[in-house]
C-alpha cells in the first residue's frame, strides 16, 4: 500500500515510516503542511496519516478539507497530541476516518491503518463472510464451522463478524471496543480479552486448527492458517 | 531596533504606560471625562431635571400672561365687533356716540379709542392724536402711549372706515406687562436654582454611583492584585447591585473552583507520577547498564514501554476528569434512555464477571429517561463496575440496580467486597487516593474522582454507603424532565 505520513517530529515520523515499511507498505512523508498538502492532492495514496498540528501555515484540518472539497476520498487517520473528546469530534465531522491520540503503540497505528484501507475499498453489503471453513451468513444470523452450527450470543456474533470483516489484519482491543461495543473509554479491565476468549471456545475448541490468534502486545487477528 | 539600541525599550516602556492604554486609543470621539459612566449618569440626570423645570416654567408662562394676552385680544375683537355693527347701523354719527358712551361706561379706565377723520385729526376718543408711524388699517400693535400726562403700554388694533376715516381700539396693559417683567424675573431665578438643583443632585447621583461600583471595583481590583479570596460584600437590600454582587460572587466561587482543581492537578502530576516515573526510567537504565543479553534488555524495554503506558492512562484520566469539571462538555448533553445503556454495560462485564466467578444482575425499569451526556455517564458507570469486579471476592454477587423517583435517578452498583471504611468515604473520590484495601490491587485511584466529576457536571452527587458488607455506590442524577431545565437555566 502507498501510504502518506505528514508528521513534522523526526523521532516519531522516523519510527513510523520505518515501521510501515517493514510491515511492506510504501512509504512517503513529508514533515510540513505545505509538502504534505502537495503531495496528498498531486499523488495518489491508499491513506494518509495526518498530525493534526503542522508547521508552514497548513495544519492537518486544512489538508483534509482541501482533500475532502475536492471530492478526494483517501481514508484519513488523524494522529495528534489534541487528545479531548471534542478534538476527536472535530476530527471525525472534518471528514476524518479514525483518530488516534499521541502517545500511542505503533501496533495500534498500523492495525487501524490497514483496517482504514481496508474500509477504503467499499466491499459493498456482503450477506456473507467466509474466513477458512468458518462461514458467516449475515442474513440468517447464523454462523458455521466446517458444516457445523455454531450458537453465538449477539453480542459474540458481532464481536465474530468484526474480526471476519478484518481478516488477516491485526485488530487491537481499543478497535474492538469501539467498533463492536462503541466504547470510546478504556475498561481498566481486560474485558476484551475475556469476550474473545469465550468467543475462542465456541468458534475454535471444538475444531481442528485456532482461527483466532493473539497478537502480542497488538491484539487478535482472525486468519485462516495455509495449512 | 531593539538589538541596535538594547536599553531603548526600558526608556520607552514607561512613556507607553503613561500615554496610552490601548482602550484610549479605541475611543477617541469621548474626550476622557466623558469616559466616566457615573458622569454620564448625572449629566443626564441634570439635563430632564432642566428639561422638565422648563416645560413647567413654559406651562406656568402660558396660563398666565399668555391667558392675559388672549383675553385682552378677544375684548378687543368684541370691541371692534360692537362698533362695526353700530357703524352700519348709524354711520358716523352713531360711532362718535357709542364710543363717548363707552369711554364714560369705562370704570376701570383701560379702555382706549380713537377716530381720526382722513385728515387724521381726531374726531373722538382718549388718545390725543395717532400715534406716529402705526399703520392705518388692519394692524395689531403694542406701542406705548401717553394718556392725560401718564406714560403707559397699550395693545392696539387698527381699522379704516368708509370714508377714510381711521379707528383705533385698544387696551391699555400696563398692569399685564408689569405681572409679565415679574414673572419673566421670577422664572429667571428659578432657572438658576434649578441649575443649582440640578448639579448638585447631578453630584449625588454620581456619587452614589461611584459608592456602588466601588465595592464592585475594590473586589475586582483584589483579585487581579492576587487575592482570590475577595469577595463583593453584599448590601443586604437585594436590590440590582446586590443581585449583580451575587453574581459575580458565584463566578468568583467557580473560578476559585477550577483553580483548586488545576492546583490538584498539578500537585497530583508532581507526586503521584513521578513513582512510574522512577521505575520506569530506573528499568531503562538498569538495562543499560546491568542487561547481559539482547532478551534481556528487550524484556526491560517492554516492561518500560508498559510502565509509560500506564503513565499515559493516568495522564488521560487526569485530562478526562479536569475536562468533565471544566463543564465543557455539557455540549453533549441529550434526553435518552438509560436501561439500554445500562444492559450494554452488563453485558460486557458480564463476562469477566462470570471469570472471576462473580455474578453480576441488572435491576432496571422498562425505561429510565435520563438528560445528560451519555458517553460519560457509561464510563462513570463503567468505572464502577471495575471497582466492584476488581475488589469483589469469589462468589460474590455484584448488583447494577437503577431507579427512579421525585425527580432523580439514582444508579447503584453495589457489591460485597472490603468496602471503604467511613472514615475514608469523604476522601475517596479525591484524585490519587487509594484506599487501605485497594494498596494490592492494579489502579491509580482515579476511578470515582472521574465518576464524581460526571455527577457533579449533571447537577448530581455520587454517595457511598455500606452494603454489609461492601460498598454500595450510588450515583443520583436529576431526571429527565428537571434536568432539562437545569441545563437551560445552566445556558442562560
Amino acid at each position: 500500500m502507498r501510504i502518506l505520513l505528514v508528521e513534522d517530529d523526526k523521532d516519531v515520523a522516523g519510527f513510523v515510516v520505518k515501521g510501515l515499511r517493514e510491515s511492506g507498505h510504501v512509504v512517503e512523508h513529508a514533515d510540513n503542511g505545505r509538502d504534505g498538502l502537495f503531495l496528498a492532492v498531486s499523488e495518489s495514496f491508499d491513506a494518509i496519516v495526518l498530525d493534526r498540528m503542522l508547521p508552514g501555515g497548513i495544519d492537518g484540518l486544512r489538508i483534509l478539507e482541501t482533500l475532502r472539497s475536492q471530492h478526494n476520498t483517501v481514508p484519513v487517520l488523524f494522529l495528534s497530541a489534541l487528545g479531548q473528546v471534542d478534538d476527536r469530534v472535530v476530527g471525525l465531522k472534518a471528514g476524518g476516518d479514525d483518530y488516534l491520540t499521541k502517545p500511542f503503540a505503533f501496533a495500534e497505528l498500523l492495525a487501524r491503518v490497514e483496517a482504514l484501507t481496508r474500509r477504503g475499498k467499499g466491499e459493498g453489503p456482503a450477506t456473507k463472510l467466509v474466513v477458512g471453513d468458518l462461514e458467516m451468513d449475515l442474513l440468517s444470523r447464523s454462523v458455521r464451522r466446517a458444516g457445523q452450527k455454531i450458537d453465538l450470543q449477539p453480542r459474540e456474533f458481532l464481536l465474530l463478524e468484526y474480526l471476519m470483516r478484518h481478516a488477516g489484519q491485526v485488530v487491537t482491543r481499543t478497535m474492538l471496543l469501539e467498533g463492536v461495543w462503541d466504547y470510546h473509554f478504556d475498561p481498566q479491565t481486560n474485558v476484551i480479552d475475556v469476550h474473545v476468549s469465550r468467543l475462542r471456545q465456541k468458534v475454535d475448541k471444538p475444531f481442528a486448527g485456532p482461527l483466532i490468534h493473539t497478537v502480542r502486545n497488538a491484539g487478535y487477528m482472525l486468519r485462516a492458517d495455509a495449512a | 531596533m531593539d538589538l541596535a539600541s538594547p536599553s531603548l525599550p526600558t526608556e520607552t516602556a514607561p512613556g507607553r504606560t503613561i500615554d496610552g492604554p490601548a482602550t484610549g486609543a479605541k475611543l477617541p470621539a469621548h474626550p476622557r471625562f466623558l469616559r466616566s459612566a457615573a458622569l454620564r449618569f448625572a449629566a443626564v440626570y441634570a439635563l430632564l431635571f432642566g428639561l422638565s423645570a422648563l416645560a413647567l416654567a413654559f406651562f406656568l408662562w402660558w396660563e398666565t400672561v399668555g391667558l392675559l394676552d388672549r383675553e385682552t385680544d378677544t375684548a378687543i375683537a368684541a370691541d371692534v365687533q360692537g362698533l362695526a355693527q353700530r357703524w352700519q347701523e348709524g354711520g358716523l354719527p352713531a360711532l362718535v356716540i357709542t364710543i363717548e358712551n363707552r369711554l364714560a361706561e369705562n370704570v376701570a379706565d383701560n379702555a382706549i379709542y380713537l377716530l381720526v377723520d382722513p385728515g387724521m385729526r381726531r374726531i373722538v376718543g382718549n388718545l390725543a392724536s395717532w400715534p406716529t408711524g402705526l399703520p392705518a388699517h388692519r394692524a395689531w400693535a403694542e406701542l406705548p402711549i401717553e394718556r392725560a400726562g401718564i406714560r403707559s403700554l397699550a395693545r392696539v388694533r387698527t381699522f379704516t372706515l368708509p370714508g377714510s376715516f381711521h379707528l383705533l381700539v385698544g387696551r391699555d396693559v400696563q398692569v399685564r406687562a408689569e405681572l409679565r417683567d415679574l414673572l419673566t424675573g421670577a422664572l429667571l431665578w428659578a432657572l438658576l436654582v434649578v441649575l443649582v438643583l440640578g448639579l448638585a443632585g447631578a453630584i449625588v447621583i454620581r456619587s452614589l454611583f461611584r459608592r456602588a461600583l466601588a465595592n464592585v471595583s475594590t473586589t475586582a481590583a483584589a483579585i487581579s492584585a492576587g487575592d482570590l479570596s475577595q469577595r463583593v460584600r453584599i448590601t443586604g437590600r437585594g436590590d440590582e447591585f446586590d443581585r449583580l454582587s451575587e453574581t459575580i460572587n458565584e463566578m468568583l466561587e467557580r473560578i476559585s473552583r477550577l483553580m483548586d482543581g488545576v492546583r490538584q492537578v498539578s500537585n497530583a502530576i508532581a507526586h503521584d507520577l513521578r513513582t512510574p516515573i522512577t521505575r520506569a526510567r530506573a528499568r531503562l537504565e538498569d538495562a543499560a547498564l546491568h542487561a547481559n543479553t539482547e532478551a534481556d534488555l528487550r524484556a526491560a524495554i517492554e516492561r518500560a514501554t508498559a510502565d509509560l503506558d500506564g503513565i499515559v492512562a493516568v495522564f488521560q484520566a487526569l485530562l478526562r476528569i479536569a475536562e468533565i469539571e471544566a463543564g465543557a462538555r455539557r455540549s453533549a448533553f441529550a434526553a435518552f434512555d438509560a436501561t439500554p445503556m445500562l444492559a450494554g454495560l452488563v453485558d460486557l462485564y458480564s463476562a469477566p464477571a462470570e471469570e472471576s466467578g462473580l455474578s453480576l444482575v441488572l435491576a432496571c425499569p422498562e425505561r429510565l429517561p435520563l438528560f445528560g451526556d451519555r458517553e460519560l455517564i457509561q464510563q462513570a458507570i463503567a468505572n464502577l463496575l471495575d471497582n466492584a469486579l476488581k475488589f469483589s471476592p469469589a462468589g460474590g454477587l455484584v448488583r447494577l440496580s437503577a431507579a427512579s423517583g421525585l425527580g432523580t435517578v439514582t444508579i447503584t452498583v453495589a457489591d460485597h467486597g472490603p468496602g471503604i471504611p467511613v472514615a475514608d468515604r469523604a476522601r475517596a473520590t479525591e484524585r490519587f487516593f487509594r484506599g487501605e484495601a485497594a494498596r494490592n490491587t492494579p489502579g491509580a485511584g482515579l476511578g470515582l474522582a472521574l465518576v464524581q466529576a460526571v455527577g457533579q457536571l449533571h447537577g448530581g452527587t455520587l454517595t457511598l454507603a455500606d452494603n454489609a458488607p461492601g460498598l454500595a455506590a450510588m450515583l443520583h442524577l436529576p431526571g429527565a424532565v428537571e434536568s432539562a431545565h437545569h441545563a437551560a437555566a445552566a445556558d442562560a
